[in-house]
């Protein structure tokens, strides 16, 4: 049993958050995918207890036709400092599937 | 008009059948037949036969035929072609009319499609190896209840794979047992564990009872994690009574998803459970249990594509499609062609794929394809190189085998899927640089370390997983 290791369960909120949380160049590239597949970014965000709902608050609007990543981290940055102890995700929204492409955490709130 | 006078008697079935002058029709329901005919038996006559016997035909002129215009409602075979390799059999091309079918009934197709045609004398074996269903009469079914968006809409799920596991060993257990096992499964870090598809209702463990201790696993997972979960309640059952009554409790227990069985269980039954999902909003799993004893031989049957449509076409949510990596190797293309079919709202006539005919689903949601079987966190690369996002790839004993257990094994997973992601929208190559991606991922994840141990490295050679060199087998 010594080399048996005990799993404990924490909080998650879906995609990558079971990998260490990511640095600032290779989120920037996860950020220039979404882009590029034609998604619109939109920001949200929401207190770390409240992650579970569908809807978390929306920051400002979906950034429409955006394709600048640095455009993007701007926003999520100035999320970021509004809401510091927030999540702070990415949303990629596909008009053509109606869904979202894509959905991820850039900050990690406390 | 012109004027048929009745003569009794046995006409060659090509008089009336065989017309290589026809065009089809775009609201035709086109078929392609592998006809491997008895000896004596020429290709245009046997192709013949079977249009006829799966229309309007008999054996044997009947006063009757005269009574309807049989040039409107007979089948027509319209081409032949060879089989690449294979001299023994034969490509016919048949066109029915639309109006042969009930609307929205995939079993009045199949009772004439497959029906009394596969044990007809003039051929000595017979397999349907596409179907054509014209966008007309796809719009009078109810397809799949959800779909892949609304799913992951409902599930929270996006930009990724979802990951499943079978619970093992799949008859024997407790109902409180299975529960725990769940319960790991998805605290671990899987969206779905699934009921093994001999899991109905057996002395050992009631279906009430295992609902009830899942609808607790799954709540209290939930609740850790803060993701949503699933697990698929097998309503699969001796009458559709009973699978009802299945149903109705795991929507009183507010579970997302519920499984059946669509081949034993029979598609009258799985449109009407499809029905109720839609009605009730429940996900559909599917199960394909039967489908090797329909789809393996290459010269009698039914392939598999023709049944993914099929049950598109009735109604489900996911299908399981096989894994490619496992016991498939070398199926690459043909199960991508079966994928498509289920996931995309067009998709075109290609050969090597194996796919007769475009087929055009307007706006009929997709189906998720389940790949199950045989896989573990080393196949992870090679699986989503082949599945992309829309897919869910279940790890039974790449769960449920882990050194430390259910929920390490399930982490894992996650962690090993999570990297692989990652390293695509990076735009690195997955198939080729799988172990450099996982080894690394290992190094923050000591679960997904004794996993890469516990279970044997794969080779990532592209070369020979891509090979499709078999046309239509």
């Amino acid at each position: 049993m010594a080399d048996i290791q005990d799993y404990n369960s924490t909080p998650k909120y879906e995609t990558f958050s079971y990998l260490p949380a990511m640095t600032p160049e290779k989120m920037r590239r996860q950020i220039a995918y979404l882009v590029s597949q034609g998604w619109n970014p939109g920001i949200e965000h929401v207190e770390p207890e409240r992650a579970s709902k569908y809807y978390w608050y929306m920051w400002k609007l979906p950034m429409f036709g955006e394709q600048s990543v640095d455009a993007v981290i701007t926003e999520l940055e100035a999320c970021h400092r509004a809401h510091p102890n927030h999540h702070v995700r990415l949303v990629g929204y596909d008009n053509y599937s109606q869904s979202q492409g894509s959905s991820f955490v850039v900050f990690r709130g406390r | 008009m012109a004027v048929k006078k009745y003569e009794a008697g046995v006409k060659e079935y090509r008089q009336t059948y065989w017309a290589p002058e026809y065009m089809p029709l775009d609201s035709d329901i086109l078929a392609c037949f592998k006809i491997t005919p008895q000896p004596g038996v020429d290709r245009e006559e046997a192709a013949a036969a079977v249009a006829a016997e799966s229309s309007t035909g008999t054996w044997t002129t009947v006063w009757t035929d005269l009574l309807t215009d049989m040039d409107y409602y007979k089948g027509r075979a319209y081409r032949i072609e060879d089989v690449p390799g294979d001299d023994t059999s034969f490509y016919a091309l048949i066109a029915y009319p639309i109006d042969l079918f009930e609307e929205g009934s995939v079993v009045n197709v199949f009772t004439s499609l497959v029906g009394n045609v596969f044990g007809f004398k003039a051929v000595r074996a017979l397999r349907l190896e596409d179907v054509r269903f014209p966008l007309a009469y796809v719009k009078t079914c109810n397809g799949p209840p959800h779909g892949i968006q609304v799913e992951r809409d409902k599930m929270n799920k996006y930009g990724r794979p979802l990951l499943g596991c079978t619970i093992k060993p799949k008859l024997g257990l407790s109902a409180k047992n299975y529960g725990r096992a769940v319960y790991e499964c998805l605290r671990g870090g899987l969206d779905f564990t699934k009921d093994d598809e001999n899991v109905n209702s057996q002395p050992f463990m009631r279906w009430r009872d295992r609902f009830l201790f899942v609808a607790d696993a799954i709540q209290t997972a939930e609740t850790e994690t803060g993701e949503r979960k699933g697990h698929y309640l097998n309503v699969t059952a001796p009458s559709p009574e009973e699978m009802y009554e299945r149903a109705e409790f795991a929507k009183e227990l507010n579970m997302p998803i519920i499984m059946h069985d669509f081949l034993t269980g029979g598609f009258c039954a799985n449109t009407g459970l499809a029905r109720w999902c839609r009605k009730n909003g429940i996900l559909l799993h599917i199960h394909r249990a039967m489908h090797a004893v329909v789809d393996r031989n290459p010269h009698h049957g039914i392939h598999f594509r023709v049944l993914a449509k099929a049950l598109r076409l009735s109604g489900g949510d996911h299908l399981h499609t096989g894994t490619v990596v496992g016991k498939l190797e070398g199926d690459r293309g043909a199960t991508q062609g079966w994928v498509d079919l289920l996931r995309e709202s067009f998709v075109p006539e290609d050969r090597d794929r194996g796919i007769f005919f475009d087929q055009d689903w307007g706006s009929m949601p997709g189906v998720f394809a389940v790949a199950s079987g045989g896989i573990h966190v080393w196949h992870m690369p090679a699986l989503l190189a082949i599945f992309g996002d829309d897919a869910i790839f279940q790890f039974g004993g790449g769960t449920l085998g882990h050194p430390w257990g259910n929920a390490a094994g399930a982490a894992a997973n996650r962690v090993a899927l999570e990297a692989c992601v990652e390293a695509r929208n990076e735009g690195r190559e997955l198939e080729r640089e799988g172990k450099d991606i996982l080894t690394n991922a290992a190094k923050d994840s000591p679960e997904l370390k004794i996993a890469l141990e516990t279970w044997k490295e794969i080779k990532f050679e592209f070369d020979t997983v891509d090979k499709l060199d078999v046309v239509n087998r």
